[in-house]
C-alpha cells in the first residue's frame, strides 16, 4: 500500500518511477504495480525501491485496475510532483542534460544574483559597523 | 609468354582477347620489301615497327587497375556548418569557435570570429574538437579552399648567399587573408549578435572545474 520509487536497481528503464508496494513476497522482494507510471507488475528487489511518504489504500494483492482507482483518488501522481524531493530529482535532471552554452548562462546568472545579494549584503554590513561605532 | 610478332598484336589480344582483330592488326602493321637474290623469294614481309632490342626475361604481371578515389573525411554528425565548437589543442586551446565548413582536405575551416575571440579563419581536424549543440545560421560564405592555407616555402640560398641576410621583410599574414577574414566576420557577427550572450559565450573560454568530468557532460 505504500508508494515508493525505483532507485538505481537493475531495472534501468523504470528507474525513479513511482510503484505501489502491492505485496510482499519475501524477505527481499516485493510485488510492485505502477499502472499510472507506465510501471508493469513484476516483482522488485527492496533494494531498488525508495519509501515514499505516500500510501493509498488497497489490499494486499490488489489487482492493477483497484491500484490505478486508488492512485487516482489519492492523487499520488499530482501529490508527488509537488514535493521537494520530487522537484530537486527534476532540478538534477535538468542539471545534467544542460549543454556548454546553457552552463555559461546558468553561470552568468549566479554571478548576476550573487552581485545583487553581495551588494546588499554589503549595505546591511556597513551599517551595523556603522552602529557599533 | 615470349612476345611474337608485333607488340602491339600481343598487348590487344591480352586487353581484348579477340583473335580476329588482332589479326586484321597484324596485316596492317607489316610491310613488303624487294629483297635481293634469286633463290631468295623477292619479297619480304617486314614488321613496320621493329622489335626493341631489349625486353625482360621475366614477363612481369601488370598490376590492377587502381580507380579508387579517397572519399572527404567523415565529418561527425554532431559537427556541421555554423556549430560551435571548443577546440582541444594549439595555440587556441579552450577557445569556443564557430565552424564555417568542411575543407576539401577533411579539415575544418574554423573563424572566432577573429573580431570576438581572436580565432582567424583556421584549419582544425575534428578530432581535436569538442562539439557543442549551439548552431547558428550562416548566411552565405566566399569561397574558401585549402589554397590560402598552404604554407610558403623559404627560398634557397645558393653557396655564396648562404651568410648574407637578404630576404625582405614579408608580412606574416598575407593581406588577402586579412581581407578575406574581414569579409567573413562581417557575415557571421552580425548572426552572433542575435543569439543573446552567445558573443560573451565564444569570447569566454572552456575550463573543468572541481565536480565536472567530461564523459558525464552533455555538450
Amino acid at each position: 500500500a505504500v508508494v515508493s520509487t525505483q532507485s538505481t536497481g537493475a531495472h534501468g528503464d523504470d528507474k525513479g518511477k513511482l510503484v505501489a508496494i502491492v505485496d510482499v513476497i519475501d524477505q527481499n522482494r516485493a510485488l510492485v504495480d505502477g499502472p499510472c507510471s507506465g510501471v508493469g507488475r513484476k516483482d522488485i528487489n527492496f533494494k531498488a525501491l525508495h519509501l515514499t511518504p505516500f500510501t493509498i489504500p488497497i489490499a494486499h494483492s490488489a489487482r492493477s485496475g483497484a491500484v490505478r482507482k486508488a492512485w487516482e483518488k489519492a492523487e499520488v501522481t499530482k501529490k508527488w510532483s509537488e514535493s521537494t524531493w520530487a522537484k530537486k530529482l527534476a532540478s538534477r535532471e535538468k542539471r545534467s542534460q544542460l549543454s556548454d552554452f546553457d552552463r555559461f548562462k546558468l553561470m552568468k546568472a549566479k554571478q548576476a544574483r550573487n552581485r545583487i545579494i553581495n551588494i546588499e549584503f554589503g549595505k546591511l554590513r556597513n551599517a551595523a559597523r556603522k552602529a557599533k561605532k | 609468354q615470349r612476345r611474337s610478332r608485333s607488340m602491339e598484336a600481343v598487348v590487344s589480344t591480352q586487353s581484348t582477347g579477340v583473335q580476329v582483330a588482332a589479326k586484321k592488326e597484324e596485316t596492317a602493321a607489316t610491310k613488303t620489301k624487294q629483297v635481293h637474290g634469286e633463290k631468295n623469294g623477292s619479297t619480304r614481309e617486314v614488321p613496320l615497327q621493329k622489335q626493341p632490342r631489349f625486353y625482360p626475361t621475366v614477363d612481369n604481371k601488370k598490376p590492377l587497375n587502381n580507380r579508387r578515389t579517397p572519399k572527404p573525411t567523415k565529418l561527425r554528425s554532431s559537427i556541421s556548418p555554423g556549430s560551435v565548437v571548443i577546440l582541444l589543442a594549439g595555440v587556441h586551446r579552450g577557445k569556443r569557435v564557430v565552424v564555417l565548413k568542411q575543407l576539401p582536405s577533411g579539415l575544418l575551416l574554423v573563424s572566432g570570429p577573429y573580431k570576438i575571440n581572436g580565432v582567424p579563419l583556421r584549419r582544425v581536424d575534428q578530432a581535436y574538437v569538442i562539439a557543442t549543440s549551439t548552431k547558428i545560421d550562416l548566411p552565405a560564405l566566399p569561397e574558401i579552399g585549402d589554397a590560402i592555407f598552404k604554407r610558403k616555402g623559404k627560398p634557397t640560398k645558393n653557396e655564396k648567399e648562404m651568410f648574407i641576410d637578404n630576404t625582405p621583410e614579408e608580412p606574416k599574414i598575407s593581406p588577402e587573408k586579412v581581407a578575406l577574414q574581414k569579409e567573413v566576420d562581417a557575415l557571421v557577427v552580425p548572426v552572433v549578435k542575435k543569439t543573446p550572450m552567445l558573443q560573451s559565450y565564444l569570447k569566454s573560454r572552456f575550463t573543468l572545474t572541481k565536480g565536472q568530468y567530461p564523459h558525464e557532460m552533455k555538450f
